[in-house]
């Protein structure tokens, strides 16, 4: 899809999306959102990039291979859910900060948790995407 | 609803079911899929439908005493959705893979890891 | 008793899985946080077992909801022996492929997806939770998807094809069997279920939903008539992924049965006699499939389907010493079946085929190695003292006194199939004379390795067999251990009492 139209409006959508995405995160708690669609929103972002640019445009941009992302996410969602057994609580219980962070709100393990989640989603998405296309 | 959700389910079953049962492995994995699907519908039927009472508690009372939706079939749903859209695309890119290697899309012609004498 | 710690054997297989992405291209770096981190796993595991051997049942609940509405993990008696001995058997693979596995596979990331699977076999032990279950079910599948296919080449891809299908639909028909029982419990957590299910009236309902797990959990078992994908996929990825696959993934299955099957679904008639029959004919088709083969893999992949009969077996008679013998049978099993996949590498490694008509004169090479070989080999017969007699003398004996003569015959059958397989094997692998096998250019032979690799292929095997030695020389500990998970598992009120904090009165 090569039109003139969708190529200029990706570049405007990639931010926006991206954009979008981090304030489906950050609602997430009590309200409709969380790491999961935040995760897909954002690799939709770079999905219609992808459409109208060309993969290697979007693998430029990225300048890193989305499967990194997995560790990390991982490795951010593990210790915030193995972070209450140092105080002896169970695994994946919710420890919150007592004072809200301006912008943001209240800050708490489910938070770090939902970020593991939406890196986690970014690289599997983007993975499987590139995945698929390279060899097609 | 419940009766048009019965069908429905009942459809997807039999259809994923017949789906698998055809040689051609793309239909194979369109019968997972749509038999992945009537389970989740089962899951969704089964928590009761309640339409409009979300399972909030008042704060003066201790527990709800009303008739009100269960969440859980919803968090089931959910987890099944995200399990099966890995394993889906997994198997997808097996069956790729495997008409790749194999040049055909005949599962009849999938068999010589049966064979005694490879 | 609450113990928040429980987790620890999840927790750090996952963590060992993240550290290992983070070494993605660094496969020597990978070795070495593989073998370190297996033996960490393995004392983490003795610790469980000793913690829940000496102060009963232990659970958790996930973020301190309460069952019977969070998720609880139970650490009993017999889940914390599942935990140690995949521990034990995902050490010994966990060094074996260090040796055996070629870099171009281990730069896929083996030991990443290797750690993920050995974290979904101790998520699905210690949940006490049936949608959990079926959560950690997945995870193990779609790692063993990603393990069998490791490498890509066509009879991989080939047997992977029945072993995805089939795993799939076991998936699919699991989450059917979790939405009726919902349905009509309104519960997921297990040892709520207990009491819910056992007051539900239309118990029609309730042996279908008990059929629908059969056959979830039956397919990924691998019992008559649901064990075809097995033989027919395998023999095909490396020997070490085999290992673990044959030594733990079908077991399993029959951990969730027995688990059902004694803590929710008391069989009646119908169901035993079903298990029976079913039994039975596994024991009966696995032993004949065995015969007929000539890759020593397939053989030992029929034997894996012919010695799940035994364990059914075990849940059909349903008495307590039955169920003992098939406990006995489940931890003799799981270690030998393990020593078992990494021998046939070690045979491959040295020889270059698995085909047994090919091969030949090993004793007459390799004396020490055959010797070693030979203790797997014969235990698993069930040669008195090894591990496999004792476990068969207790389904008999089971068998026996409930008056299941037929079954007991069939055990017989079973065990005879089973010695006349391994004798032929043993006589055309070991002793027959040594026939030249043309060289093949893409199998590094065992002379060829480094003698570092030579050892991890070696120690694993040693390992295992003192194991399973131990398990036939001291039978009495392994006999206690079974007793007191049989006699646990038939009278679950300590269970439920433990998961749910109150007494309750069971039939």
């Amino acid at each position: 899809m090569k039109t003139i139209i969708f190529k200029t409006a990706s570049t405007y959508l990639l931010p926006l999306l991206v954009l979008f995405s981090i304030f489906i995160l950050l609602r997430g708690h009590y309200l409709p959102g969380g790491g999961f669609v935040g995760g897909l929103i954002a690799s939709i972002a770079f999905v219609i990039h992808s459409f109208a640019n060309g993969i290697d445009q979007t693998k430029s941009i990225i300048k890193f291979h989305p499967g990194f992302l997995m560790p990390i996410g991982l490795a951010i969602a593990l210790l915030s859910g193995a972070a209450p057994l140092l105080i002896g609580e169970s695994f994946m219980t919710g420890l919150w900060f007592e004072e809200p962070v301006s912008v943001i709100g209240m800050v708490g393990s489910a938070l770090f948790f939902d970020t593991g989640v939406y890196l986690v989603v970014i690289g599997v998405t983007l993975t499987i995407i590139f995945t698929i296309s390279e060899t097609l | 609803m419940e009766l048009l959700l019965v069908m429905l389910i009942g459809l997807l079953y039999a259809s994923g079911i017949y789906m698998m049962l055809r040689r051609s492995m793309v239909k194979l994995i369109i019968g997972l899929i749509l038999l992945g699907n009537g389970a989740n519908m089962l899951i969704f039927l089964l928590g009761r439908i309640v339409k409009g009472k979300p399972p909030i508690i008042d704060s003066a009372s201790k527990m709800l005493t009303e008739i009100y939706a269960d969440p859980v079939p919803q968090a089931l749903i959910l987890t099944a959705i995200v399990i099966s859209f890995g394993l889906q695309s997994f198997a997808i890119i097996l069956v790729k893979r495997a008409y790749k290697i194999t040049a055909t899309d005949d599962l009849d012609e999938l068999n010589t890891t049966d064979e005694i004498y490879e | 008793m609450n113990n928040p710690y429980i987790v620890l054997p999840v927790i750090f297989q996952l963590f060992t899985a993240v550290l290992l992405m983070f070494f993605w291209f660094r496969v020597n770096a990978q070795r070495l946080i593989t073998i370190i981190c297996s033996l960490i796993s393995v004392g983490i595991a003795i610790w469980l077992f000793n913690e829940v051997y000496n102060r009963g049942i232990l659970t958790m609940q996930a973020g301190e909801w309460q069952a019977p509405f969070g998720i609880t993990f139970v650490a009993d008696i017999f889940s914390a022996t599942m935990v140690l001995l995949t521990a034990i058997s995902g050490m010994a693979v966990a060094v074996f492929s260090t040796g055996s596995i070629r870099n171009a596979r281990l730069k896929f990331g083996f030991f990443p997806i290797l750690n993920f699977l050995l974290m979904g076999l101790q998520g699905a032990f210690l949940t006490g939770d049936i949608f959990n279950l079926y959560v950690w079910f997945e995870i193990i599948i779609i790692a063993s998807f990603v393990l069998i296919t490791i490498g890509g080449e066509k009879a991989q891809i080939e047997g992977a094809m029945k072993y995805v299908t089939m795993n799939l639909l076991a998936s699919a028909i699991f989450l059917t069997a979790i939405a009726i029982l919902y349905g009509m419990a309104g519960s997921l957590n297990m040892a709520d279920l207990s009491g819910q299910v056992a007051q539900i009236e239309n118990r029609g309902l309730v042996n279908v939903v008990a059929i629908l797990f059969l056959v979830g959990f039956g397919i990924k078992s691998a019992v008559f008539p649901l064990y075809f994908w097995l033989p027919a996929s395998y023999h095909t990825p490396p020997p070490a992924i085999s290992a673990i696959f044959g030594g733990l993934l079908t077991k399993v299955g029959v951990y969730a049965l027995i688990r059902i099957f004694t803590l929710i679904f008391i069989p009646d008639e119908f169901l035993s006699n079903l298990l029976i029959i079913m039994a039975a004919l596994t024991i009966l088709s696995g032993g004949l499939g065995a015969i007929l083969q000539v890759n020593m893999r397939k053989i030992f992949s029929y034997l894996i389907v012919c010695h799940i009969g035994f364990m059914i077996a075990g849940l059909g008679i349903y008495t307590e010493l039955a169920i003992l013998g098939a406990i006995f049978y489940l931890i003799h099993d799981i270690i030998v079946k393990t020593n078992l996949f990494l021998i046939s590498g070690l045979i491959f490694k040295l020889k270059g085929t698995l085909n047994i008509e090919k091969l030949g004169g090993i004793y007459k090479k390799y004396p020490k190695y055959s010797l070693l070989i030979a203790i797997p080999l014969f235990s698993l017969v069930g040669i008195p003292p090894l591990s496999g007699f004792w476990s068969k003398l207790f389904l008999i004996e089971g068998g026996y006194l409930e008056g299941q003569y037929t079954l007991v015959g069939f055990i017989l059958l079973g065990s005879f199939l089973t010695l006349w397989v391994i004798a032929k094997l043993w006589s055309e692998v070991f002793w027959k004379e040594s026939v030249d096998l043309p060289k093949k250019i893409n199998v590094k032979y065992f002379y060829e390795l480094k003698p570092f690799k030579q050892w991890a292929m070696i120690i694993p095997i040693v390992i295992l067999t003192v194991i399973s030695l131990y398990i036939g020389l001291a039978a009495e500990h392994i006999i206690v251990l079974s007793k007191q998970i049989s006699s646990e598992l038939m009278n679950p009120s300590a269970y439920i009492e433990a998961v749910l904090g109150t007494k309750t009165d069971m039939p």
